[in-house]
């Protein structure tokens, strides 16, 4: 277990740094002028060359490679070109927004995909399981940027049950920065009015961004399900005369979720992709929005910081779900 | 050398033999219902894309501000947008957008995948490291975050995204060819050609890209919807097609600030994206149920 966990590491610290290198070539291969974007067309020529050699955009690229890779070592991302502030410091402002979002489209996406899966599996055949893989199948086909604006339009524009975009009404102040995410810091602060806003706030994007991990959970669940349901103990625990709700979930679902713990896993890594639709639509101020932005003002340093994160997170999250598919199942106790 | 013949024409017997086996498996595809539907959904789709000029009643690029934002009527099925351009006109022209960008993705995604996993996995050795630690690299990446920075590096254009998601999409590819390889290089039929001194470029082309092929087309037909919708994502947010192009997601994007007042803007480019991907879907399902009978009627879901 213990070797395989550091060969994992080691393969997944290759990969990162095949994505700083990949990041970095990427982000130079542009071919605006950042200076020249910021300074508007009239700049004196000084003035652009004073600030290229300020953020070191005159020395040859490998040069600014090697330097770029021993700043990172020490935590530092480089400065925004936008918003001239360290990356690091957007980065931790903006990144709680949105695992705050994927958190909750993940638990929504769980919750409600394995209770659909498992519904959709014990009425195998029958009228309620056809119209779950029908709508499914649907669900999955939609874009989520639409889903989205129609959703917005139904349950905001036209019924009023749910606000509009944004993380907060615009007339409540957040609360002091702790964490970052406005549901934890609101309890901190004990601003339960806050914490409520933000709930309502949250169930829309998260129904949205968790639309696809929820069908995708759902559909796992079932097949799982069907499978396990068809092996021998089961018929026992049912010739015992178990009752069968015991059946279903004591015996047959606690067998069926390795399958569904793996594609949590490579789901919550596939949000932060989501993220950025989802956050445009509903100007999410999270990562995903500060990532279109700063590849639209060709802001180097952001577009790296942001990338390298997300390439973490994403490494991250296949790791666990290896390490927690050894644990769970003690069959594959990794060599 | 006679003898090299027969073996070659026995090889090539195996080849069409596998052959006859794809075919039977396309039929057995269409006979499943659902992949029907989507079979049809995907055939109307070509043929509106193909009689697109027969179908629009008007100019996709046609503005009109006279009549901007008119809703649904006899003179404009789906209304007009915020120019006065027939919002029918222009969903029908970005079908042939879409299926374009779908197909040269497609094929260009697999023109780098295949001979990149299949020499990796026939050789094996320092080239396959390679090979597979390059595709852990691209696959540390969300899809949509790397097309969104090779589109923004090469600047957005329709051509730019096509070739943002085929980098993005090629390592699956390479991946499974791979692992196809894997299997086929110590299969009797190769063996045999290896014995008889064939060259491995002729191996390669001959014997082991067609065992690999299968797997590989029944990927990317399960792959299509996502193409499509990563597609529609990018020109959503600005990084995809370019304004006026009736490219759909372009077309939702369009009608972003108008959904209160004016929902036919944005809604009938997101049902003609949700039908398309929805037809690539069913027929991707059929296919892999086919193909894993064991699950018929299971993930199919």
């Amino acid at each position: 277990m213990w070797s395989y966990l550091v060969r994992r590491l080691l393969l997944a610290s290759v990969a990162i740094a095949g994505v700083l290198v990949i990041v970095f070539f990427l982000s130079h291969v542009i071919p605006g002028d950042p200076v020249g974007a910021i300074l508007g067309p009239q700049a004196p020529q000084d003035l652009i060359d004073d600030l290229r050699q300020r953020y070191g955009l005159d020395r040859p690229l490998y040069e600014q490679f090697v330097r770029f890779v021993e700043r990172l070592a020490h935590g530092d991302l480089g400065t925004s070109l936008a918003t001239k502030r360290p990356v690091i410091r957007d980065l931790i402002e903006f990144f709680p927004a949105t695992i705050e979002l994927a958190t909750a489209s993940i638990l929504l996406g769980v919750v409600v995909g394995v209770s659909v899966g498992v519904i959709s599996a014990v009425t195998h055949g029958r009228w309620i399981d056809h119209a779950v893989r029908f709508f499914s199948l649907i669900g999955l086909s939609m874009p989520v940027f639409w889903l989205g604006l129609i959703l917005l339009y139904i349950f905001y524009f036209k019924f009023g049950l749910l606000p509009g975009p944004g993380q907060l009404d615009v007339f409540l102040t957040r609360p002091p920065f702790v964490t970052g995410m406005v549901l934890v810091d609101s309890l901190i602060a004990r601003d339960f009015d806050t914490f409520g806003n933000a709930i309502h706030h949250l169930w829309l994007p998260a129904i949205v961004l968790g639309s696809h991990a929820l069908v995708g959970i759902a559909r796992i669940t079932r097949a799982s399900m069907l499978e396990v349901l068809g092996l021998d103990y089961i018929k026992v625990a049912r010739a015992k005369g178990l009752a069968e709700r015991t059946v279903v979930f004591k015996h047959a679902l606690r067998n069926a979720l390795l399958p569904i713990i793996t594609v949590i896993g490579i789901y919550y890594g596939g949000l932060l992709e989501g993220a950025v639709l989802t956050e445009t639509v509903f100007s999410w101020p999270g990562l995903g929005r500060y990532a279109t932005s700063a590849i639209l003002s060709q802001d180097f340093a952001a577009i790296m910081g942001v990338t390298i994160l997300i390439a973490l997170i994403f490494s991250l999250a296949n790791l666990v779900v290896d390490l927690a598919y050894g644990i769970l199942n003690p069959k594959i106790r990794y060599e | 050398m006679s003898r090299t013949a027969t073996t070659d024409a026995a090889l090539l017997a195996q080849g069409a033999r596998d052959r006859a086996r794809t075919r039977s498996l396309m039929w057995r595809t269409l006979r499943n219902p659902l992949s029907m539907i989507g079979m049809i959904i995907i055939g109307l789709l070509v043929l509106v894309a193909a009689a697109a000029p027969l179908i629009a009643t008007e100019d996709p690029l046609q503005t009109n501000v006279a009549e901007r934002l008119a809703p649904p009527s006899r003179a404009h099925f789906f209304g007009t947008d915020t120019l006065g351009r027939d919002i029918f006109s222009r969903v029908i022209y970005g079908s042939r957008i879409s299926l374009r960008i779908a197909i040269l993705t497609a094929v260009i995604a697999t023109v780098i995948g295949a001979p990149v996993g299949i020499v990796a996995g026939y050789f094996r050795g320092r080239l396959d490291d390679i090979a597979m630690r390059v595709t852990d690299m691209f696959m540390a990446f969300p899809r949509l975050i790397l097309a969104m920075a090779i589109a923004a590096a090469l600047r957005p254009t329709l051509e730019n995204v096509v070739i943002a998601i085929s980098l993005a999409a090629w390592p699956a590819y390479a991946r499974l060819a791979r692992s196809m390889t894997l299997g086929l290089r110590e299969e009797n039929f190769v063996e045999a050609a290896r014995a008889l001194g064939a060259s491995p470029p002729r191996i390669l082309a001959r014997h082991v890209l067609p065992g690999v092929m299968s797997p590989l087309i029944i990927q990317i037909s399960l792959d299509m919807g996502g193409i499509i919708l990563t597609a529609a994502g990018l020109g959503f947010i600005g990084f995809g097609a370019q304004p006026p192009t009736p490219e759909w997601g372009v077309m939702i994007s369009e009608g972003r600030n108008y959904i209160t007042t004016q929902w036919w803007v944005s809604t009938f480019p997101g049902i003609a994206i949700a039908l398309t991907v929805l037809g690539f879907n069913l027929l991707g399902d059929g296919v892999r149920d086919v193909l894993d009978p064991r699950l018929r009627g299971r993930i199919g879901a």
